[in-house]
C-alpha cells in the first residue's frame, strides 16, 4: 500500500470556539427554571385551603383528586374531629377518636423524658432469657372440705361462686414441668388467649380465676435470670384482664343513650355499673393469697374511678403498703414496678376528674415514693441491695438531685451482702445520664472518689472508675480528668493489672474523647498519654489509637499546627502504621491510611511552607508502609509547590525555586516505592504537569520519560477490588491524558524534535497488545490528533509562563516536515492494521475503525489535498462495504459534512459529499 | 325458649332497709301470647337454723333441723287469670318492708348453721298442660347505719412463745416476738379491718402470715345449744420471710352476705372472731384470736 502524506488542516481555535458557542439567552426571571420550587396550580390550592371541620363523608369524596399530603390533613385530622365531636349528637365513633385524641395528649403530660413501658418491654423480653427447665404450676383446685349445706338454692349458687374463685376446675392440679422457655411463653400466651375467651363467653368468674393463678407463678423464682421476661408476660395478661374489665363496666354506663365522657365523675356512673364494680372489688378482696389479690387488685385499679374520686388516690398508698407482706425482696420489687407502671398509667387520667394541677401531683407522687424508699432503706440498715435497685430503677434526674444523701447510705451500709463498689457504679451511671445540683457536684465526686481510691481488687476499682470517668468529664475540667487518669494509672500499674481490664480502660478513653473535642486540651492532660502507654497489648493499642483518630477527624475542623497535638497524634499514628504487617487485611489497612490521611491533611503550617515539606519527609518515613498515606502525601506536596506558586504569583524567586524543586524531588524519589502501576503512572504525569507548571523544565521531562519508560511493564491485567480486570482500557485512558500534556511540553534542545513523542511512539510500538482488540490503533489515531495539534501556529492551550513548541519552533517548516513524517508512519500503521482486519474476517470491527478514521480525517485532515480526499472516500466505502455499518450514523455523518460545507473555506466538502454515496439496505 | 319470668329489682344492689319500700317490675318475656290462671308474688323473710352434727348425732341434724323463724311474709296476686300479649309485659309492684308485732328485721345473713334470708317468689299458675312457672330473687336487709360515730376500741398484742396457751413442749419453740395492734375491735362492716403487725425478730423463717375470719353460731332451743366456730375466709397478709422490723399492715374487708353486724336474739346468736394465723416454717403454727364486734 502506498504511503498517504499527512496534511493536517489549519485551525483557528478562537474562531472555532466563538462558534461553537451556545448562544447566551437572557433569562427573565420567573421563566422556567430547573431551580425553581413547583408551585401548586390554583385549582388544587382551593380545595387544601377548604377546612376540614365539616363533615367527614364530603371531604374524603373529594380527597380522591387531591394530593395524599392534604389527604391526609382532611377528615382525617385528630383537631377538626374532636372539633365535630363538640356536637352533642355526635356519634359514639367520633367519640371514640376524640378519647383516642385525648390519650396522646395525657401521654404528652407524662413528659418527653418518661420511659414508655412499651420500650422496656422488649427490652426486658429479649435481655432475660434462660435455657434452664421451668415449670408452670398451676393449682386449679384445692380442697376445702366445707360443709356446703346451704338450705337455699338462693344461697348456695353465691357461694359456690365464691367458691368457684379458688377452684379451677374440679380438683384439678395441673403441674407442668421441665418447659423450655418457648413452651412456657407459649403456654403463657395460651392462658392469655383463654382469658379472653373466657370473658367473651361471659365467663367472668373463670377469667377471673386464670389472672390469679397466673399472678400466683410470681411468686415462684426459681429460675432467677427468666423472672423479669415472667414478669413481662404475666402482666401482660393482668394488663388484658384490668383492661377488660374495665372496658365491660365502662360499657355499662352507655345504657340510656348517652356515653359516658372520658373524664366522668362517679356520680354519672349508673347504679348497675357500680355494683358490677363493687362486686368485683369484693371478689379480689376475699382471695386468699397475697401476690394474687395485689395484682389483680392493682390490674383493675383504674377501675375504681367508677366508685369514688378519690378512689385511686386512697388506693395506692393501701397498695403499697400491702407489698411490704412480700416476702421475697425480688418478687415485692417487681410488685412494687408494677404498681408504679399502673399508677402512671392511671393517673394522667386523674388530672381531668380531679386536678388541674396534676403534674405537680405526679411529680409529687414519685418523689413521695422515692422518699419513702430511701427512708425504708435506712430503716433496713440500708440494705444494699435495695439501695441498689432504687438506683438503678428510679429516674436517673431523681437520684441526681439526691446524689449527696445517696453517698451518705452508700457509706452507712454494711458491705457483706453486696459490695459497696457496685452501689457506686450505679450511682455513678445515674449520674452519667442526668446532672446533679450544680453545688454538689464537686463535692460529690469528692466523696465518691474517696471511697472508689480505696478499692484494693483493680477489677472492682476499674469498673467503677469507668463509670464515674464519664462524670468528671462532663462536670469538670482537664485539671480534675487529669487527677483521675492519674488515679487509674497508680492503680492499674502494679502488678499489670491493666492486662485484665482494656475493655474498661478502653471505654474510659472513649468517654475521655467523647467529651474534649478541643484535641489541644486533650493533649495538654499530662495523663492522657501514660494512660495510653498502659495499652500494651498492640490489638488493643490500635483499637485505641483508631478511636483517637476517628474523634479527631471528626471534630477537628481547622488544620493545626499545635506541635502538642502533632507529636501526640503522630506518636498515635506511628502506632497504628507499626502494627501494620503481612498479615494485615485490605480492609484494615485501608482504615488506618484513611485515618492517617485524615491526620495528615489537617496539618497545616500556613505560610511556613518550608517547614511543611519537612513535616511531610518526616511523615514519609514513618508511614512508608501504607501506600495510600504515600499518594497522599505525594499529592500534598504537589499542591505545596501549587500553594508556593500562587503565592508568587507565577514568578518563582530564587529561594522558591530551589524549594519548588525541592517538592518536584521529593515527588520524584517517593513515586518509585510505590507498587500501584497505574498509581505511580498518574502520579508521575501529575507531577511533571506541577513542575511544568512552576517551570522545572528537566525535571518534567524527567517524571515525562520515567512514566514513558514505565508503560512496558504495565501488565495485561490488574487487580481492581479483587477482581483482575485487563488493563488495556485504563492504559488508553492514561496515554489520551499524557498525549494532552506532551502537547505542551516544549522539546529538549538536545534531543531531537518531539523526542518524547517518538519515545512513546516506540513504547507503544512494542508494546504486547492484545489482538482482539484495536487499542493500539485507537492510541495512533490519538496521536494523529495529537500531532496534528502540534502543527498549528498557536497551540489550543499553553502553560504559563512556559513556551511550547509553537512559540520554539515558530511553524518551522523542518518542524512541520518532520511531524508529517510522524503522521505518515502512525497512518501506515493503522492502514495496514485496517487491512489485517479484513483476513481475521472481523469486518465488524474493521467497519468501526475505519469509519471512527474517516471521522479523524476529517476533524483534523486537510481534505483539499487530493490523497487524503480519495483516502477518505475509500475509508467510507470500507466502511460500507459489508453492510456492517449503522445506516443511520452514516446518514448523520452526511447531513454533518453538508452542513460544514456551508462554512467558509470549506466548500470542497460539497464535493467530498457527492463522492460518498449512502449504500442502501438490501 | 318459651315463656320466661323474671323478677327485676328496682335498686341494683338490691339492699333495702326496714320500713322503706321494695319496688321493682315482674317481667314476662314469650313469643306467643301466654294464656295463665293468675300471677302472684310473695316476699318472704325467713330466718334457718341447723343443728351441726357435732352437737347432736348425725341423723338428728339431718331431721331435726329447727323450725325456720318467719320474720315477714307477704303475698300479692299481681294479675287475675287471663292471657298476656306476645312480647314484653312488665308489673310493677311494691312491698312496704314493714314488721308486724315486736319482731326485728334482722340483716341478711348467709352462715353454716343460721341463715338470715329475704326472697321474693313469683308464681304463673297455668292450665293443666302447661307447667307453673316459678321465679325468686333474693333481695338483701340491712339495719340502718349507726348514727354518730363508734368508739373506736384499738388492741395491742405481743405474741411470744410464753404468751402461747395450748403448748405441749414449750421449750422446743422457736424464738420469737410478734408485735402489733388492730385499730378497733368494734367495726364498721362496711370499712375494712385495718391495723398493723410488725415481727420484731423470729429465729425461724416464717412461712405466712394470715388473717383468718370466723363465724360463731350459736343456735339454742330449750333442750340447750350448740355453738360453732367456722372459717368465713383467710386472708394472706404476708408470704414468705418477711423483713424483720417492717410493719406489715392488716387490712381485711368484711365479705357481704357472709357478714352482718353481730347478732343475739332469743334462740339465735350470729358472733365473728378474727384469727391472726402467724406460719412458721417449722410447721408450727401460731393463732391469736380477737372476738369482734360487727356494726353498720
Amino acid at each position: 500500500m502506498a504511503a498517504f502524506p499527512w496534511h493536517s488542516r489549519n485551525r483557528n481555535y478562537k474562531a472555532e470556539f466563538a462558534s461553537c458557542r451556545l448562544e447566551a439567552v437572557p433569562l427573565e426571571f420567573g421563566d422556567y427554571h430547573p431551580l425553581k420550587p413547583i408551585t401548586v396550580t390554583e385549582s388544587k390550592t382551593k380545595k387544601v385551603t377548604r377546612k376540614g371541620s365539616t363533615s367527614s363523608t364530603s371531604s374524603s369524596s373529594s380527597s380522591s383528586v387531591m394530593d395524599p399530603l392534604s389527604s391526609v390533613l382532611d377528615g382525617t385530622d385528630p383537631l377538626s374531629l374532636f372539633a365535630a365531636t363538640a356536637d352533642p349528637t355526635a356519634t359514639a365513633a367520633a367519640m371514640d377518636s376524640s378519647r383516642k385524641k385525648r390519650d396522646r395528649d395525657d401521654n404528652s403530660m407524662i413528659g418527653s423524658d418518661f420511659e414508655p413501658w412499651s420500650s422496656k418491654r422488649g427490652e426486658i423480653l429479649t435481655r432475660y432469657t434462660t435455657t434452664e427447665k421451668l415449670s408452670i404450676n398451676l393449682f386449679m383446685g384445692s380442697e376445702k372440705g366445707k360443709a356446703v349445706t346451704a338450705t337455699s338454692a338462693m344461697s348456695e349458687k353465691v357461694r359456690t361462686r365464691l367458691e368457684e374463685l379458688d377452684d379451677f376446675e374440679e380438683g384439678s392440679q395441673k403441674e407442668l414441668l421441665n418447659l423450655t422457655q418457648q413452651d412456657y411463653v407459649n403456654r403463657i400466651e395460651e392462658l392469655n388467649q383463654s382469658l379472653k375467651d373466657a370473658w367473651a363467653s361471659d365467663q367472668k368468674v373463670k377469667a377471673l380465676k386464670i389472672v390469679i393463678q397466673c399472678s400466683k407463678l410470681l411468686s415462684d423464682t426459681s429460675v432467677i435470670q427468666f423472672y423479669p421476661s415472667k414478669f413481662v408476660l404475666i402482666t401482660d395478661i393482668l394488663d388484658t384482664f384490668g383492661k377488660l374489665v374495665y372496658e365491660r363496666i365502662f360499657s355499662m354506663c352507655v345504657d340510656n343513650r348517652s356515653v359516658l365522657p372520658d373524664d366522668f365523675s362517679p356520680e354519672n356512673v349508673n347504679d348497675t355499673a357500680k355494683e358490677t364494680c363493687l362486686n368485683w372489688f369484693f371478689k379480689i378482696a376475699s382471695i386468699r393469697e397475697l401476690i394474687p389479690r395485689f395484682y389483680v387488685e392493682a390490674s383493675i385499679l383504674k377501675c375504681n374511678k367508677f366508685l369514688s374520686k378519690t378512689g385511686i388516690s386512697e388506693c395506692l398508698p393501701r397498695l403499697t403498703c400491702m407489698i411490704r407482706g412480700i416476702g421475697d425482696p425480688l418478687v415485692s420489687v417487681y410488685a412494687r414496678a408494677y404498681l408504679c407502671r399502673v399508677g402512671m398509667e392511671v393517673a394522667p387520667h386523674l388530672k381531668e376528674s380531679l386536678n388541674k394541677n396534676f403534674f405537680d401531683f405526679l411529680l409529687t407522687f414519685k418523689q413521695a415514693l422515692l422518699t419513702e424508699m430511701m427512708e425504708r432503706c435506712k430503716k433496713l440498715g440500708n440494705n444494699a441491695l435495695l439501695l441498689n435497685s432504687v438506683m438503678s430503677a428510679f429516674r436517673a434526674e431523681f437520684i441526681a438531685t439526691r446524689s449527696m444523701d445517696f453517698i451518705g447510705m452508700i457509706k452507712e451500709c454494711d458491705e457483706s451482702g453486696f459490695p459497696k463498689h457496685l452501689l457506686f457504679r450505679s450511682l455513678g451511671l445515674n449520674l452519667a445520664l442526668a446532672d446533679p445540683p450544680e453545688s454538689d457536684q464537686l463535692q460529690i465526686l469528692n466523696e465518691a472518689w474517696k471511697v472508689i481510691t480505696k478499692l484494693k481488687n483493680p477489677q472492682d476499682y476499674i469498673n467503677c472508675a469507668e463509670v464515674w470517668v464519664e462524670y468528671t468529664c462532663k462536670h469538670f475540667t482537664k485539671r480534675e480528668v487529669n487527677t483521675v487518669l492519674a488515679d487509674v494509672i497508680k492503680h492499674m500499674t502494679p502488678d499489670r493489672a491493666f492486662e485484665d481490664s482494656y475493655p474498661q480502660l478502653q471505654s474510659i478513653i472513649k468517654k475521655v474523647i467523647a467529651h474534649f473535642h478541643d484535641f489541644s486540651v486533650l493533649f495538654s492532660v499530662e495523663k492522657f498519654l501514660p494512660f495510653l502507654d498502659m495499652f500494651q497489648k498492640e490489638s488493643v493499642r490500635v483499637e485505641v489509637c483508631k478511636c483517637i483518630m476517628e474523634a479527631f477527624i471528626k471534630h477537628q475542623h481547622e488544620p493545626t499546627k499545635d506541635p502538642v497535638i502533632l507529636n501526640a497524634l503522630l506518636h498515635v499514628c506511628k502506632t497504628m502504621h507499626d502494627s501494620v504487617n503481612a498479615l494485615t487485611l485490605e480492609d484494615e489497612k485501608r482504615m488506618l491510611a484513611y485515618l492517617i490521611n485524615g491526620f495528615v491533611k489537617m496539618v497545616s503550617f500556613g505560610r511556613d511552607f518550608e517547614q511543611q515539606l519537612s513535616f511531610y519527609v518526616e511523615a514519609r518515613s514513618m508511614f512508608c508502609n501504607l501506600e495510600p498515606v504515600l499518594v497522599q502525601l505525594i499529592h500534598s506536596v504537589n499542591r505545596l509547590a501549587m500553594e508556593t506558586r500562587k503565592v508568587m504569583k507565577g514568578n518563582h524567586s530564587r529561594k522558591t525555586a530551589a524549594f519548588v524543586r525541592a517538592c518536584v524531588a521529593y515527588c520524584f524519589i517517593t513515586i518509585p516505592s510505590l507498587v500501584g502501576i497505574f498509581t505511580r503512572l498518574n502520579l508521575y504525569l501529575h507531577s511533571g504537569q506541577v513542575a511544568l507548571a512552576n517551570q522545572c523544565l528537566s525535571q518534567a521531562d524527567a517524571f515525562f520519560k520515567a512514566a514513558i519508560s514505565l508503560i512496558p511493564e504495565v501488565p495485561k491485567t490488574i487487580n481492581i477490588d479483587g477482581k483482575m480486570r485487563p488493563s488495556e482500557s485504563f492504559l488508553l485512558e492514561f496515554l489520551c491524558n499524557f498525549f494532552s500534556t506532551l502537547l505542551i511540553v516544549p522539546d529538549h534542545p538536545e534531543h531531537g524534535v518531539l523526542f518524547l513523542v517518538r519515545e512513546l511512539l516506540n513504547v507503544i510500538q512494542d508494546y504486547t497488545w492484545e489482538d482482539s482488540s484495536d487499542d493500539k490503533i485507537r492510541i495512533y489515531t490519538c496521536v494523529l490528533h495529537l500531532l496534528s495539534a502540534m502543527s498549528q501556529e498557536t497551540y489550543l492551550y499553553h502553560v504559563d509562563k512556559v513556551d511550547s513548541n509553537d512559540s520554539l519552533y515558530g511553524g518551522d517548516s523542518k518542524f512541520l516536515a518532520e511531524n508529517n513524517k510522524l503522521c505518515e508512519t502512525v497512518m501506515v500503521q493503522i492502514l495496514e492494521h485496517l487491512k489485517a482486519l479484513a483476513k481475521d474476517e472481523a469486518l465488524k470491527r474493521q467497519s468501526s475503525l475505519g469509519l471512527s478514521f474517516f471521522n479523524s480525517i476529517l476533524a483534523h485532515g486537510d481534505l483539499r489535498n487530493n490523497k487524503l480526499n480519495q483516502l477518505s472516500v475509500n475509508l467510507w466505502h470500507l466502511a460500507q462495504r459489508h453492510g456492517c455499518a449503522d445506516t443511520r450514523t452514516m446518514v448523520k455523518t452526511l447531513e454533518y459534512i453538508k452542513k460544514r460545507s456551508k462554512q467558509p473555506d470549506m466548500s470542497h466538502l460539497m464535493e467530498l459529499a457527492l463522492r460518498l454515496p449512502l449504500q442502501s439496505r438490501t | 325458649m318459651g315463656t320466661s319470668l323474671d323478677i327485676k329489682i328496682k335498686r341494683a344492689n338490691k339492699v333495702y332497709h326496714a320500713g322503706e319500700i321494695l319496688s321493682g317490675v315482674v317481667a314476662i318475656t314469650s313469643k306467643d301470647s301466654v294464656q295463665h290462671q293468675g300471677v302472684s308474688l310473695t316476699m318472704e323473710g325467713t330466718v334457718n337454723l341447723q343443728l351441726s352434727a357435732k352437737s347432736v348425732g348425725v341423723f338428728e341434724a339431718f331431721y331435726n333441723s329447727v323450725k325456720p323463724v318467719q320474720i315477714i311474709t307477704s303475698t300479692i296476686e299481681m294479675v287475675k287469670p287471663g292471657k298476656f300479649p306476645s312480647g314484653k309485659t312488665e308489673i310493677p309492684f311494691e312491698f312496704p318492708l314493714h314488721v308486724k308485732g315486736n319482731k326485728v328485721l334482722y340483716e341478711t345473713y348467709h352462715g353454716v348453721f343460721v341463715n338470715i334470708q329475704y326472697t321474693l317468689r313469683c308464681d304463673m299458675r297455668r292450665s293443666l298442660l302447661a307447667k307453673d312457672l316459678t321465679k325468686t330473687c333474693e333481695f338483701i336487709v340491712h339495719s340502718a347505719p349507726q348514727k354518730g360515730k363508734l368508739t373506736p376500741s384499738p388492741v395491742d398484742f405481743t405474741i411470744t412463745p410464753e404468751t402461747l396457751q395450748n403448748v405441749k413442749e414449750r421449750a422446743l419453740l422457736p424464738k420469737f416476738l410478734i408485735r402489733g395492734h388492730l385499730n378497733s375491735t368494734n367495726c364498721v362492716i362496711t370499712q375494712p379491718l385495718t391495723g398493723e403487725l410488725v415481727v420484731e425478730h423470729s429465729e425461724a423463717a416464717i412461712r405466712s402470715i394470715e388473717l383468718q375470719l370466723v363465724r360463731v353460731e350459736t343456735c339454742g332451743c330449750a333442750e340447750g345449744y350448740a355453738r360453732d366456730a367456722t372459717e368465713i375466709q383467710n386472708i394472706q397478709i404476708a408470704d414468705g420471710d418477711i423483713c424483720r422490723g417492717l410493719s406489715v399492715p392488716i387490712h381485711m374487708v368484711f365479705p357481704r352476705l357472709f357478714t352482718c353486724p353481730t347478732l343475739e336474739t332469743t334462740n339465735f346468736k350470729v358472733e365473728f372472731e378474727v384469727n391472726i394465723v402467724v406460719l412458721l416454717h417449722a410447721d408450727h403454727l401460731i393463732t391469736e384470736n380477737f372476738p369482734l364486734k360487727l356494726c353498720r
